[in-house]
C-alpha cells in the first residue's frame, strides 16, 4: 500500500472541501472495498478522509419512507426492524452479500460505491478500460464468465456486484447526495451507470459529492418477497445472477410487481417491461415464464458467459415462484 | 514534520502525514522476508532494488541525512489509543498499518492468523467494540478509542472460553489455522442470535473458511455451545 494522508472529517461541509480540493483524496466508510484496492495497488489516494464520524447513520421513518444512513453498516439495516417490516427484500438481498464480518464493517454509501470485481480490473498487469481508459478490454475476449449480459459496450463488460443496490432499484429507492452546489436527490435507477465509452465512471455521483442516505418509499411489497442469488458456492460469493422479486397479490391475481437482476449488467438491472408483462396476471409459472422471456430480451453472452442467457430466466422464474409462495 | 494538529481555518484534523515507505517493527510478512532488518538496511536495498524514481522523496532523504532509526521512524507515526482485551495500550502507528499488523506485528499477539489477507477467508476475525470484523481489512488508526478483542482475551485466565472447550471436544480444527478466526466468528455468531439452526450457523458462519474442511464439527461445536445455553 502507498503511504497517504489520512484525515479525519468533523463535518460534512469538512469532508466535502478537503475531497474537492484534492484530485487524489478518497473517503473512507467501512474500507472493505477501499483498503482491498489500495493493498494492490488498483487505486492508491494519497490522502484518505474519514468520514465515519458525520452524523449520517440513522435508519428512520418518515412520512411516506424510510431513511437510511449513509453510514448504516449493512448488518444494521439487515436488523433493523422497520426495513424488516417494510422492506424486507432489502433485507434479504443485504443478508445474501458477502459475511457477517463484512457486513459488520461495510455501510450502505460504500456498497453503492464498490468497484466491479472484474478479474482484470484487478490485475494491474493486464488492460483494463475502467482502471486504465483506453487501454482495452481484456475481458471481451478473454475469462468473462461472470460478465455482464445487459447493457455492456464495446469498452467494458464489468458486472456491478451488489446485492444491496438491486434490492434498492426495486424498491424505487433514491439515493441522496450533498456537494458543494448543495443537495441532489438521484433515482436510484439512475445512481450507476452503463459503461458507454466512459468505463472508469461507475455512477453519476459527481467529484467531491458525499452520499448521506437513501429513502425508499412506503409500498405494498412487504410479504410476497424473495432475493435469490445464485453462485458458485451457497454462501460468501458473488453473484452470477441474482434476482430480487416482489409481488403484491390479491387473491390469485397479480396487481403490481418489481424486478431486478445483479450480476448481469454494469448496474442493477430493472426490469420494467417484465413487471409490466405480471400485473394483471394469474399468479402462475406460466406468467412467471413470460416475464422472463420478456426480461430478456436484447441479452448478449460472451464466450464463458453464455450460460447466464439461461441461468437468468430461469432464475427470474424461481424467484417469482418462492417470492409467491410456490415454490 | 510530525502533526497531530487542529487546523484552525479547516473543519477536519490533519492527524497524520505518512512520509516515508517502509517502517521497522511493523514490516508485514508478504513485504519483507527478514523481520529483523534494519532500516538502514531496508534503505540500502530499496534504493539498489527499486531505483530513485519510485523510492519517496522522504525516505532517500532519511537515507542521505543518516536520520537514526528512532527519529525517522517518529515521522511517519501517528498516537492511537486502544483498549485490547482488557488492556489500554497507548500505541504509535503509521496509517497504513492495518490493525491485523499491529496486532501480530506490534503487539505480538499472533492468535489473530492473517490467511489472505484481503478479506476473503475470515481468519483475521477479532472483535472490535463487541462486532465481529476482519482486522485485515481494517486500519489501525480507524479504531481510536476502541475495545478489541482478540482470540487471546477470550479465557478467563486459565479457564478456556466455552466455544473453545467445544472446539476441542468436537475436534473443530485439523491444521488449526483457521481456528482462532472460527471461534471469535462462533462466539459472535451466538451472540448476534444466528445460531438457532445448522443451515443458520452454516450462513452466518460463511465468513470463515477452513481448508481442511472441519465444518461439520466446527457446526456441532457451536450447537453445543448454543444448547448448553452458557454464558457466551
Ligand atoms: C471478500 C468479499 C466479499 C464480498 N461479497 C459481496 C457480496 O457478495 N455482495 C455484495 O454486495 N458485496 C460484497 N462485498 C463488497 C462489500 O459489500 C463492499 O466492500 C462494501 O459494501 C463497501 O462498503 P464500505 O463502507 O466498506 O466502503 P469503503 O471501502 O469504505 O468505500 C468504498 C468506496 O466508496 C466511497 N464511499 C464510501 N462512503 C461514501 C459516501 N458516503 N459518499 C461517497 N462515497 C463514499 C469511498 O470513497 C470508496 O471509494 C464483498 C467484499 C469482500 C471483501
Ligand atoms: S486475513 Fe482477513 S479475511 Fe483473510
Ligand atoms: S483447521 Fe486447517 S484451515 Fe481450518
Amino acid at each position: 500500500m502507498k503511504q497517504f494522508q489520512y484525515v479525519r472529517a468533523a463535518n460534512q461541509k469538512a469532508a466535502i472541501s478537503a475531497l474537492t480540493k484534492n484530485a487524489s483524496a478518497q473517503f473512507i466508510a467501512g474500507g472493505t472495498n477501499l483498503i482491498d484496492l489500495m493493498k494492490r495497488g488498483i487505486t492508491s489516494p494519497d490522502t484518505i478522509i474519514d468520514i465515519n464520524n458525520l452524523p449520517i447513520k440513522a435508519i428512520e421513518a418518515y412520512a411516506g419512507g424510510i431513511r437510511i444512513g449513509a453510514l448504516a453498516l449493512n448488518s444494521e439495516v439487515s436488523e433493523n426492524k422497520l426495513v424488516i417490516q417494510k422492506h424486507p427484500l432489502l433485507a434479504q438481498a443485504l443478508n445474501a452479500g458477502a459475511s457477517a464480518q463484512l457486513r459488520n464493517m461495510a455501510t450502505v454509501g460504500g456498497n453503492m460505491m464498490q468497484r466491479t470485481r472484474c478479474p482484470y480490473f484487478y490485475d494491474t498487469a493486464l488492460p483494463c478500460n475502467k482502471r486504465q481508459p483506453g487501454t482495452g478490454c481484456s475481458a471481451l475476449e478473454g475469462f468473462n464468465r461472470m460478465h455482464a449480459i445487459f447493457g455492456h459496450s464495446d469498452t467494458c463488460i464489468a458486472v456491478h456486484p451488489s446485492d444491496m443496490c438491486v434490492a434498492l432499484v426495486a424498491l424505487d429507492a433514491t439515493a441522496l447526495v450533498t456537494g458543494h452546489k448543495g443537495n441532489r436527490r438521484i433515482a436510484f435507477a439512475d445512481f450507476h451507470r452503463l459503461p458507454g465509452d466512459t468505463p472508469q465512471k461507475d455512477n453519476n455521483i459527481e467529484r467531491g459529492e458525499l452520499i448521506t442516505g437513501v429513502e425508499i418509499p412506503d409500498n405494498s411489497f412487504t410479504k410476497n418477497v424473495h432475493y435469490l442469488k445464485i453462485r458458485d458456492r451457497a454462501s460468501y460469493a458473488f453473484a452470477l445472477v441474482s434476482v430480487a422479486a416482489a409481488l403484491n397479490q390479491e387473491g390469485n391475481t397479480i396487481k403490481d410487481a418489481r424486478l431486478a437482476m445483479g450480476g448481469v449488467a454494469h448496474k442493477p438491472w430493472r426490469l420494467h417491461e417484465a413487471e409490466k408483462a405480471l400485473i394483471g396476471k394469474k399468479v402462475s409459472e406460466e406468467s412467471f415464464r413470460n416475464a422472463a422471456e420478456i426480461a430478456m430480451k436484447g441479452a448478449k453472452g460472451f464466450k464463458y458467459n453464455s450460460f447466464k442467457l439461461k441461468m437468468a430466466p430461469n432464475a427470474i422464474v424461481e424467484a417469482l415462484k418462492t417470492a409467491a409462495g410456490m415454490a | 514534520m510530525v502533526f497531530y494538529s487542529k487546523m484552525p481555518n479547516l473543519n477536519f484534523e490533519i492527524i497524520f502525514n505518512s512520509m516515508a515507505n517502509k517502517k521497522p517493527g511493523i514490516t508485514t510478512e508478504k513485504e519483507c522476508n527478514g523481520i529483523n532488518e534494519s532500516r538502514r538496511d531496508f534503505l540500502k536495498q530499496s534504493s539498489l532494488l527499486t531505483g530513485l524514481a519510485i523510492t519517496p522523496a522522504a525516505v532517500l532523504k532519511a537515507a542521505e541525512e543518516k536520520w537514526d532509526e528512532e527519529f525517522a521512524s517518529s515521522l511517519e507515526k501517528m498516537p492511537l489509543k486502544l483498549e485490547i482485551n482488557g488492556v489500554n495500550h497507548d500505541l504509535s502507528v503509521e496509517p497504513r498499518t492495518t490493525l491485523l499488523d499491529l496486532l501480530r506485528e506490534q503487539l505480538a499477539l499472533t492468535g489473530t492468523k492473517k490467511g489472505c489477507d484481503y478479506g476473503q477467508c475470515g481468519a483475521c476475525t477479532v472483535h472490535v467494540n463487541g462486532k465481529r470484523v476482519l482486522s485485515c481489512l481494517s486500519l489501525a488508526v480507524m479504531q481510536q478509542g476502541k475495545k478489541i478483542t482478540t482470540i487471546e482475551g477470550l479465557a478467563d485466565g486459565e479457564k478456556l472460553h466455552p466455544m473453545q472447550q467445544a472446539f476441542i471436544k468436537h475436534d473443530g480444527f485439523q491444521c488449526g489455522y483457521c481456528t482462532p478466526g472460527q471461534i471469535m466468528s462462533a462466539v459472535a455468531c451466538i451472540r448476534e442470535g444466528h445460531a438457532n439452526s445448522e443451515a443458520e450457523i452454516r450462513e452466518f458462519m460463511s465468513g470463515n473458511i477452513c481448508r481442511c474442511g472441519a465444518y461439520p464439527n466446527i457446526v456441532d461445536a457451536i450447537m453445543e455451545v448454543k444448547e448448553g445455553g452458557q454464558q457466551v
